[in-house]
């Protein structure tokens, strides 16, 4: 008994040690889903939209904001924490300008939307930023796209493609395997909504795309062109399940003349007897454990 | 001197002012560009001290640009002209207050009507159908006084701009050489030659 509690104590201790920090990335693991993929001059923002409520008005919910004329921004956590920064980062923006007569870079945006979020790390009295951010923008008089990610510690990255967000980790790893360089927008376009179909069941209504693509020129699409290509990839899908089908058919068709020849009249295949025996471990070592518990009580 | 008109029409507002940068007695330059675009649907022609001008100018636009993203929608001309004046009032109750004039003209889009405010920098606001700054607008309002005609077509306007000018040239000692006209209407801002 003595050894449990002591146990829980140090559970405890574990908890407490757990950064503001740690709870701010909870808080972004738990935001819906967002994924930033670069091409070849052209750069996508995908987010997961919650579904609006029956007697909301849809035009409030945006999770994907303009920084300046060539930056944007899209965020996964707490919705009032990525509003607060993202005034910040506008004001920034334009303070820039003024200063300095130019636009901002995305390298000099994100640093310092990066730099803010640090901040809120170290000082007494406030708590983290709960969100992750992804900026995509072109630089002035440039053509290179460019798609950076921030995170609550103030961590800045550049990268190809990448997702943050509620299972972001399925999402970055749909995405390593399936992006290639130099990808033309349609092709951008199409992997961004890919990407978010492996985690957004509800398909084209809960998606929200923005594509930009050179210096200043965004647009978001709508429900008809995402819908267009959720039934693009749903059609692929379908054709690769029904390659799939009948290749596996073909195969098992072969394995089973093959079984029939060599084990005639044998009782029960090996899979099962592999079922029956994990059952058994269970059972037994659920035993233990409370003949361990009991014991523990005397 | 610095001189700057504007004038409202059937749709569309000309705004124009003189190149010269001046220093005391000596012009430094005759292409400089008094009128800013400070959104898409506005225009804003500056005179007086130059470091100031080009100072408030510059914060006006970035300001009303940071409204412009932060609400998605940019500032009416009437709004944009009420938050230029108080910008100035505070400034003259300030240390160092700015020494700017303004004539701004806009196009309200959600009503399709031509605006024009005359400001000046003890933060005096009026809207007026035509309006000057400078020594200009000595020779140039009993000009549009006569000849301003709020129907009038681009064509017509551009005409009544140019007898305010020649004016200005013709009698005033110190008279500016050249102008930049620009205009605003539904279509946003474009400069014209005259």
């Amino acid at each position: 008994m003595r050894l449990m509690k002591s146990c829980l104590k140090s559970v405890c201790a574990l908890g407490a040690l757990q950064s503001s920090v740690e709870y701010a990335l909870e808080a972004v693991r738990k935001g819906t889903c967002a994924v930033g993929v670069r091409g070849k001059d052209v750069v996508v923002l995908g987010v997961e939209k919650k579904s609006v409520l029956q007697l909301q008005d849809p035009r409030t919910v945006r999770k994907v904001a303009m920084l300046d004329d060539h930056v944007c921004l899209a965020f996964a956590g707490l919705t009032a924490d990525g509003r607060v920064l993202i005034d910040k980062a506008r004001i920034e923006c334009q303070s820039h300008r003024l200063t300095v007569e130019d636009p901002v870079t995305v390298e000099y945006i994100t640093r310092h939307i990066a730099g803010i979020q640090q901040r809120y790390t170290q000082s007494g009295g406030v708590r983290p930023f709960g969100i992750s951010t992804l900026i995509v923008g072109f630089d002035p008089h440039d053509t290179k796209p460019h798609l950076y990610m921030t995170e609550p510690s103030g961590i800045y990255s550049a990268w190809k493609a990448n997702a943050i967000g509620r299972s972001s980790k399925t999402v970055r790893e749909f995405l390593e395997k399936n992006h290639k360089d130099d990808l033309s927008r349609e092709e951008s376009i199409k992997l961004a909504v890919k990407s978010l179909l492996e985690v957004v069941q509800t398909g084209a209504k809960n998606i929200e795309i923005s594509v930009m693509e050179s210096y200043g020129k965004i647009t978001n699409l709508d429900l008809a062109q995402i819908e267009a290509i959720v039934a693009e990839i749903e059609r692929e899908k379908e054709a690769e399940a029904e390659r799939k089908r009948s290749r596996l058919a073909a195969t098992a068709a072969g394995q089973a003349s093959m079984t029939s020849r060599t084990t005639e009249g044998g009782s029960g295949s090996s899979s099962e007897i592999n079922v029956l025996l994990v059952l058994r471990f269970e059972s037994f070592e659920i035993v233990y454990k409370e003949q361990k518990l009991l014991r523990s009580y005397r | 001197m610095e001189t700057s008109f504007a004038i409202t029409g059937k749709g569309y507002v000309l705004v124009a002012s003189d190149t010269t940068a001046a220093r005391s007695i000596v012009k430094m330059k005759t292409d400089e560009d008094k009128i800013k675009v400070i959104s898409p649907h506005l225009l804003m022609a500056y005179s007086g001290e130059p470091g100031d001008t080009i100072q408030f100018a510059e914060y006006v636009e970035r300001n009303l640009r940071l409204f412009h993203i932060r609400n998605n929608y940019a500032l009416r001309p009437s709004a944009a002209a009420s938050w230029i004046r108080r910008s100035l009032a505070q400034s003259l109750r300030s240390r160092k207050p700015y020494s700017v004039n303004l004539m701004l003209g806009g196009f309200d889009v959600t009503t399709d009507t031509p605006h024009l405010y005359w400001v000046d920098y003890l933060g005096t606001m009026t809207e007026v159908p035509f309006g000057a700054h400078g020594y200009g607008a000595y020779f140039g309002l009993s000009l549009l006084d006569r000849y301003h005609n709020p129907e009038a077509t681009l064509e017509e306007g551009i005409e009544t701009l140019k007898r305010c000018i020649n004016e200005v040239s013709k009698r005033l000692v110190v008279s500016p050489e050249k102008y930049k006209v620009k205009v605003v209407d539904k279509d946003g801002t474009r400069e014209i030659e005259l």
